[in-house]
């Protein structure tokens, strides 16, 4: 009876058992396999890559696979797969100026050099449930050959530059440039390194690419809402392929090594301005692998957020908190804390029981002998 | 020297975990894990920050624990888990069968027998000898966190051995329930310095980490903290002149050993609601009731 209280190996073995039989459902129904989810599932894939920090879209597609569609579970499967990966060396920056674009859009102007390119998007679907996708097997085919060349032919010709909306602005000084601070250390590197305190901007945003999109949408909202002083405006939201380059040691000069699909949002946010600085816009940034346009816009809101303190701005919300939000920023470790609380806790339980039963007992003992108290303080008085 | 070290020999149950180094971390990782655990070891109590990796298990679930242990574990080294005092508990096993797939090196149910004992919420009750390393899991390393959440005032506390605010705490539960209301994860001086978290033990455990012979690790993987008690090094449970630390005693032994002297679990045994009480420490409970069959079976040979 001891052990079946507490557990043991067939036990285990057991769930795992049952965890594939239930991961592969009804057997009448044909197996999903890895490619139809990476192709089919794009978009869960991305955020897969995202926050397990790995662009790789089969792990990506298998992990959701084997997480029987739970992204969170399957996030954490990738990033613990990618622990075990040895680090290379660092990539330069990408280029995101340089990016071919599939989508490409800016809030704050009607037009803007290189155009506005709406893209595959949900945002002007109404939501409808299409029954017709019930319907397995489109006949699709041909249609989407020829779609499918025709969108090669648009991103061969389209090779201009597209200058980021944001230097637009620039011009008249309106506002803030990013650009690297001169002399500045290397930015620190949160999977090899620990999260420390006071971060710097460079660590928070790498703290928020890796974070749960359900949490950066939920603070970015609140941002919206008055929990931070924000007025955004998505200056510019893009999502297509760059380039990645490396330096090689034994070349000595930077190599394409592949190309990644990513999605940038700048946001715009007005800035009171202070005794030294006129009133200016600032931006937040958001980057994400894939096509994450909501993680990257949120990101961009947070980021906005937690730079109130160099900007010198009232810290009135946990916003605006660096320390609040960064470390609760991970899904990893939120869903493993919260979920611990599952695991045996016999002996911290017996403790407190030992405890509150002393401390009943005194209670009773005390409230037993209510007049003998009164007398005490009828004498006092 | 920092070539993956692959697994040759096959692990004993289970199918081995192919293409991952012994003990499932990289040669670099557990470079810079020992780097931090030879830290902790100089300067006994403090907490010092190390770049805690993700795990294939969950954070929360003893990923600090393992990755010291994966960083300390050698091919002659024979391991034993517990969770809660026991071998058997569920997150033990599975803890226990990771490293037996990813090192292949022995485990055992033995406190004795182990060289490292890695744990979740108890010391055993058989004393550790110096030839042992006990590895703690913790969940919050920060002794302070329900006083100061806020990790950058912690360490000026830390540094300037500022302890007042947990001082006034226990002396708010004097005042409030006329004892000290904290009973597991009971805050420590080390060495006279660095006011530390024994991880959830009981208080009744607090005692065994005093002057004890073993090296105490404790990995927090999740806050990325490792901290050390060394051998032999003093460590004094908070109290005061006219409150002094006392441990939690039962009115009951155990039923399976008779054991009055160790932690008891206590179980619900049937609808009725009716009692148990048997040893948290799965291994002592088992030597006792060997020991006793052997005694009787000497003195009553009827």
């Amino acid at each position: 009876m001891y052990v079946a209280v507490k557990g043991g190996e067939r036990a285990i073995e057991a769930s795992w058992r049952l965890l594939d039989k239930s991961r592969r459902g009804d057997t009448r129904f044909a197996e999903l396999s890895v490619g139809q989810i990476r192709e089919q599932l794009r978009l869960a894939v991305s955020r897969v890559m995202t926050e397990g920090s790995v662009y790789d879209e089969d792990l990506a597609a298998l992990a959701i696979k084997q997480a029987a569609g739970d992204l969170v579970e399957a996030i954490f499967l990738l990033r613990a797969y990618r622990t075990t990966l040895p680090r290379f060396g660092y990539t330069q920056p990408l280029d995101t100026e340089a990016i071919v674009v599939e989508r490409r859009i800016s809030a704050t102007f009607k037009d803007v050099p290189g155009g506005q390119l709406l893209g595959a998007t949900y945002d002007y679907t109404q939501r409808l449930l299409d029954f017709a996708l019930m319907a397995e097997a489109q006949a699709a085919g041909n249609d989407s050959d020829t779609s499918a060349s025709a969108e090669r032919e648009h991103l061969a010709a389209k090779p201009e530059a597209m200058p980021r909306v944001v230097t637009l602005l620039d011009k008249e000084g309106l506002i803030e440039q990013e650009s690297p601070t001169p002399g500045a250390a290397e930015p620190g590197d949160l999977t090899r390194e620990p999260l420390s305190f006071p971060a710097s901007r460079a660590t928070r945003l790498q703290n928020l690419a890796r974070g749960d999109e359900g949490f950066l949408l939920a603070m970015g909202y609140a941002t919206q809402r008055g929990y931070a002083n924000s007025h955004p405006f998505a200056g510019e939201i893009r999502f297509g392929a760059v380039t990645v380059e490396m330096e090689l040691d034994e070349l000595g000069e930077a190599v394409e090594i592949g190309e990644i699909d990513i999605t940038e949002c700048q946001m715009i946010n007005q800035f009171a301005g202070s005794g030294e600085v006129p009133p200016t816009f600032t931006q937040g940034y958001g980057l994400a692998f894939g096509h994450s346009e909501r993680k990257a816009m949120a990101m961009a809101l947070v980021d906005r957020a937690l730079r109130a303190e160099e900007l010198g701005e009232t810290l009135a919300s946990p916003t605006q908190d660096i320390e609040f939000m960064l470390s609760h920023s991970d899904n990893v470790e939120a869903s493993g804390f919260v979920q611990h609380l599952k695991l045996p806790h016999y002996v911290d339980f017996q403790s407190e029981l030992e405890l509150v039963r002393r401390l009943r007992a005194q209670h009773a003992a005390q409230a037993s002998q209510p007049d003998h108290d009164q007398n005490q303080q009828e004498q006092a008085a | 020297m920092n070539a993956p070290e692959t697994q040759l020999a096959a692990a004993p149950f289970d199918s081995a975990a192919e293409g991952y180094n012994f003990a499932y971390l990289d040669e670099q990782t557990k470079r810079m894990i020992r780097r931090s655990l030879l830290k902790a070891v100089a300067v006994p109590g403090y907490q010092v920050p190390f770049a805690s990796r993700e795990m294939p298990l969950p954070f929360g679930w003893g990923t600090g624990g393992i990755q010291v242990t994966a960083a300390i574990i050698g091919r002659r080294d024979t391991l034993k888990v517990i969770d809660q005092g026991s071998d058997e508990t569920t997150n033990a096993v599975n803890i226990r069968r990771f490293f037996a797939r990813t090192t292949g090196v022995a485990t055992t149910r033995r406190t004795s027998e182990a060289t490292i004992v890695q744990t979740r919420h108890r010391i055993p009750e058989t004393p550790l000898t110096d030839k042992q390393i006990l590895v703690y899991q913790v969940p919050m390393p920060e002794p302070l966190y329900r006083l100061e959440p806020r990790v950058a005032e912690t360490k000026k506390l830390h540094a300037l051995a500022d302890y007042g605010l947990i001082s006034v705490k226990l002396y708010e539960d004097i005042v409030h329930h006329g004892g000290i209301a904290t009973t597991y994860d009971y805050p420590v001086i080390v060495n006279g310095r660095y006011l530390t978290s024994p991880s959830p033990i009981p208080k009744f455990d607090n005692p065994k980490m005093h002057m004890n012979p073993a090296l105490q690790l404790f990995g927090a993987g999740r806050e990325r903290r490792i901290h050390a008690i060394p051998p032999y090094t003093p460590v004094r449970s908070l109290d005061f002149d006219d409150h002094p630390f006392e441990v939690q005693r039962w009115e009951h032994a155990c039923a399976l050993c008779g054991s009055k002297e160790s932690f008891l679990d206590e179980m619900i045994v049937d609808d009725s609601g009716k009692r148990m009480f048997v040893c948290s420490d799965s291994d002592y409970c088992h030597d006792h009731r060997e020991q006793q069959a052997d005694d009787t079976g000497e003195g009553e040979s009827a």
